[in-house]
């Protein structure tokens, strides 16, 4: 095909989706050009129709959506307009698709070897026994373990981030034109993103495929894409190409977006030596059942501090949290609460020794009954902590609402499904008040949340803890998030604290090995990030060598 | 495999103790039967002296536990006992031969088994792929005219009588265009072929009647499952839409429809009486119902420990079945 080719060309694509019985446009006329060999960035919120505009680029669109205007033509063909068969006959073979969660989207009754050769066999691009061997290949590139054997494999006997590999491998198999990415790191750690990027960029490259890189990530998408495109609510932005956009955004929307990373808050001065703190863990060791999960865990939060427990999913985070409140008891070492043993099961707790400590959780969904107003959410700690009835009630769950910045009387009568992402993690917040705790752990309570969205919420736990003298556990896997709000740092690995302290100190060297490792993978906006890191980690920039015998 | 095998052995040890808890249930009911077989069997010359002395022959004045336990210790060493109508006949026929050989429960069940293993076979063999390709068409045309129809079709088929179904098939089959004989007589020594040309109408109608419960259930299954990530992947792969459906998701719905296939074959072995009736089929629920009639108490409790043995053993290779179709449970991490 022609370098200069115009490989994708979509015009004034709209969208419609349905909900309940009437259609409602979800993408509003998108243009979209792209040539063979280029990589575009598409970033936006939740909602902003990213992966809509994905699909429909492959002309496909999901149940419940349809087409509603404009063009989509992949090297000529129009594909609004294309019946089925010719689109079946594109797509796998000269477009192909990487989903955001492999584990999802690898069929489970399968070995990964023969989702591999599917295509390539039922398109007729090449007989089965040359695309395993071009499989393996392909693992090997994109540095897969044991790349003759992973494939195997049944798709959950390989971790996730193997299988996001596995997946562009896939895609790879009928080396086809264009490639769209939906989110592929996402699901992932940022130790295991890293890997997966660098693979997917090299063997993009090297086979010169164009691909639409969809994510809401703007640091990832700077080390991806030639061009970014930036989305709101089905509106295009702006585009322009990396460089430009990341150092010169000329729309208000894009540089807010921008400007997210920034807030920033004052760390507080450590606790005077020898005070006691509100919830100490000490020497805790846990298991589910027969597997251990944590090892002599130790760590202290002292009043008015938030303390940020970092690591990998897996590392125990959420496993201390739940000794804390007692829904697992440890096997060994206890949980102190004011200077005091808690019980290690809150079923032996008094109502005060729970009414101290509340949560709120990552999945502000399903976190809430679905069936209940929120006056009743926010209500019913009010009366369960509080004795408050009647009046007293409504007046405290209104101060409530007041505290989260939510206007009382145009929210306390509806369901939490009439609510936004962040309204509902608000209530969350506010349910976890009701209970006027000294002391409430924060599970992941904004990784679900778009980056604006998050940083709102951010904000209001900082301010409630000014007001209210609150002590925060705070649960994340987002070093950048730890930036913003953390006063201290306890490091996780493998159900172990490898390094625990002040946030100045942890984010100044010399760090623990491991801790290094988790700062050195979060992606920067600098768009040569991804490169120099891999060249200080020694990764040999696989596709270079390789290009040369291509 | 060798948790399959342990989940197996201990669904075998569950299933053993679920018949003997049967077994219980079994004799207490029986029991509990008002009249009694020498009243049955006397009928207007039911002398009291007459009824006393064939409640005695039999053992049937013994109490109740006693002859439970000789019940049950007779099953256990395969003998399922004495069939009364027939050590009654004779007694009275006067023959001093022994009643083990002609007499025992097990003499007349067993041919009467085959013949209904024969018919429930040959009904699974045309239903059950019959509604697994009926279902797989249903979910790939779903909400077409062909899977209203079909859905209309089985739900009637399934709605109306069974003995209904069966006349309308002998109208149709046997006296319109005499395809098939409209009575079902197999004898032991029949050719398979003629035996299969004989059993055709009844398993015919059985058919009628268990395919739309697996059809829809296989319908179902898959459509379950069309809104997963995997069946959009492999729908972006460009496959055909057969595909997608019999090699993505079929394999993934299978658990739900070797439950609700295992449920129809074990109704195929216990609940073909009207059929049987109809068609005049030496089946095991025709020596069912006439024991019962009878108050032939050893034959009815056999009968009964079957039916039991054939759902209990049906949805234990149904769980086997589930679990094997399972990749996580066959290939652990």
């Amino acid at each position: 095909m022609d370098e200069n080719a115009q490989l994708l060309k979509i015009r004034g694509l709209r969208i419609e989706g349905r909900t309940d019985e009437t259609w409602i446009q979800i993408v509003n006329g998108v243009d979209l050009d792209l040539k063979a060999g280029e990589v575009l960035g598409l970033i936006g919120e939740s909602g902003a129709g990213k992966s809509t505009i994905g699909l429909a680029a492959m002309g496909f669109t999901r149940d419940g959506c349809r087409i509603s205007g404009g063009t989509v033509e992949f090297d000529g063909i129009d594909l609004v307009n294309a019946d089925a068969a010719t689109k079946r006959s594109l797509l796998g073979k000269r477009i192909a698709y990487v989903a955001q969660s492999a584990a999802a989207s690898f069929n489970p009754a399968h070995k990964i070897l023969d989702q591999h050769t599917e295509a390539p066999v039922q398109h007729g691009v090449m007989p089965r026994q040359k695309s395993q061997e071009d499989a393996i290949e392909l693992y090997g590139k994109l540095r897969l373990p044991n790349p003759g054997e992973i494939g195997f494999r049944y798709p959950h006997q390989v971790s996730g981030g193997q299988l996001q590999r596995a997946m562009t491998a896939m895609a790879m198999s009928c080396r086809p034109d264009l490639i769209i990415f939906d989110e592929p790191t996402t699901a992932l750690d940022v130790t295991t993103q890293i890997e997966v990027l660098a693979s997917i960029r090299d063997i993009v490259e090297q086979f010169n495929t164009a691909a639409v890189y969809i994510t809401h990530d703007l640091a990832v998408v700077a080390q991806m894409a030639d061009k970014i495109k930036v989305l709101l609510k089905g509106d295009q932005v702006e585009e322009a190409d990396t460089r430009t956009m990341l150092s010169n955004p000329v729309e208000d929307y894009t540089k807010s977006l921008w400007a997210v990373r920034s807030f920033k808050r004052n760390q507080k001065q450590l606790a005077a030596e020898g005070s006691v703190p509100v919830v100490e863990l000490r020497n805790v060791t846990a298991a589910y059942g027969k597997v251990p999960v944590l090892h002599d865990v130790s760590f202290s939060i002292h009043s008015g501090r938030t303390v940020a427990v970092v690591g990998e999913s897996g590392s125990g985070k959420s496993t201390a949290a739940r000794c804390i409140t007692g829904l697992l008891q440890p096997g060994e070492g206890e949980v102190l609460f004011d200077g005091n043993v808690l019980p290690a099961d809150y079923r032996k707790r008094s109502k005060d020794q729970l009414r101290q400590a509340q949560m709120i959780y990552q999945m502000a969904d399903t976190a809430l009954n679905p069936r209940k107003p929120i006056s009743e959410i926010v209500g019913r700690p009010v009366e369960f902590y509080l004795g408050l009835k009647g009046a007293e009630k409504r007046r405290k769950v209104d101060e409530l609402m007041e505290q989260i910045e939510m206007e009382p009387a145009q929210y306390i009568h509806r369901l939490p499904s009439e609510l936004s992402g962040g309204q509902k993690q608000r209530i969350g917040i506010a349910r976890a008040l009701a209970a006027e705790p000294k002391f409430i752990i924060c599970d992941e309570v904004t990784s679900a949340l778009d980056q604006l969205v998050a940083e709102g919420i951010l904000k209001l736990l900082a301010r409630l803890q000014d007001e209210l003298d609150l002590s925060y556990m705070f649960i994340t896997h987002d070093l950048a998030t730890v930036r913003s709000i953390a006063d201290e740092v306890v490091v996780m690995k493998e159900g172990r604290v490898v390094e625990a302290g002040p946030k100045g100190e942890m984010f100044t060297p010399p760090h623990h090995p491991y801790t290094d490792l988790l700062l050195s993978s979060v992606p920067e906006m600098d768009p040569d990030w991804l490169d120099s890191l891999l060249e200080r980690r020694g990764i040999a920039n696989g596709g270079e060598a390789e290009r040369v015998g291509v | 495999m060798g948790m399959v095998g342990a989940i197996v052995l201990k669904r075998l040890a569950l299933g053993v103790l679920t018949l003997f808890v049967v077994s219980l249930l079994i004799f207490g009911s029986v029991n509990m039967l008002p009249g009694d077989f020498a009243q049955a069997i006397l009928g207007q010359g039911a002398t009291p002296e007459a009824v006393e002395s064939i409640r005695e022959d039999l053992g049937l004045n013994d109490p109740a536990w006693v002859r439970y336990l000789g019940w049950l210790g007779g099953i256990l060493t395969g003998d399922f006992g004495v069939s009364f109508a027939q050590a009654n006949f004779l007694a009275y026929a006067g023959e001093n031969a022994d009643l083990g050989g002609i007499g025992s429960v097990a003499d007349q069940l067993i041919p009467r088994f085959k013949n209904t293993l024969f018919l429930a076979g040959v009904s699974a063999a045309i239903a059950v792929p019959l509604s697994l390709c009926l279902g797989v068409l249903a979910a790939l045309f779903a909400n077409s005219v062909y899977d209203r129809a079909v859905n209309i079709f089985t739900l009637s088929s399934i709605s109306s009588p069974e003995f209904f179904l069966a006349y309308i098939l002998i109208l149709f089959l046997a006296v319109l265009n005499p395809v098939f004989p409209s009575l079902s007589n197999v004898f032991a020594d029949m050719s398979f072929g003629e035996k299969l040309n004989r059993t055709m109408l009844p398993a015919l109608t059985l058919t009628l009647v268990v395919t739309a419960h697996m059809m829809r259930m296989t319908r179902a299954a898959i459509v379950n499952l069309m809104a997963s990530p995997y069946i959009e992947m492999a729908r972006l792969k460009g496959l055909n839409p057969l595909r997608v459906i019999v090699t993505h998701a079929l394999p993934n719905a299978l658990a739900p429809i070797i439950n609700v296939v295992a449920l129809n074959l074990a109704y195929l072995i216990t609940g073909v009486v009207v059929v049987e009736v109809v068609f005049v089929y030496p089946g095991i629920g025709q020596l069912f119902v006439d024991s019962v009639k009878l108050r032939d108490v050893p034959v009815v409790q056999a009968c009964c420990l079957i039916f039991a043995a054939a759902y209990i053993l049906l949805n234990l290779l149904a769980d086997v079945m589930s679990i094997l179709s399972n990749p996580r449970l066959r290939h652990p991490k």
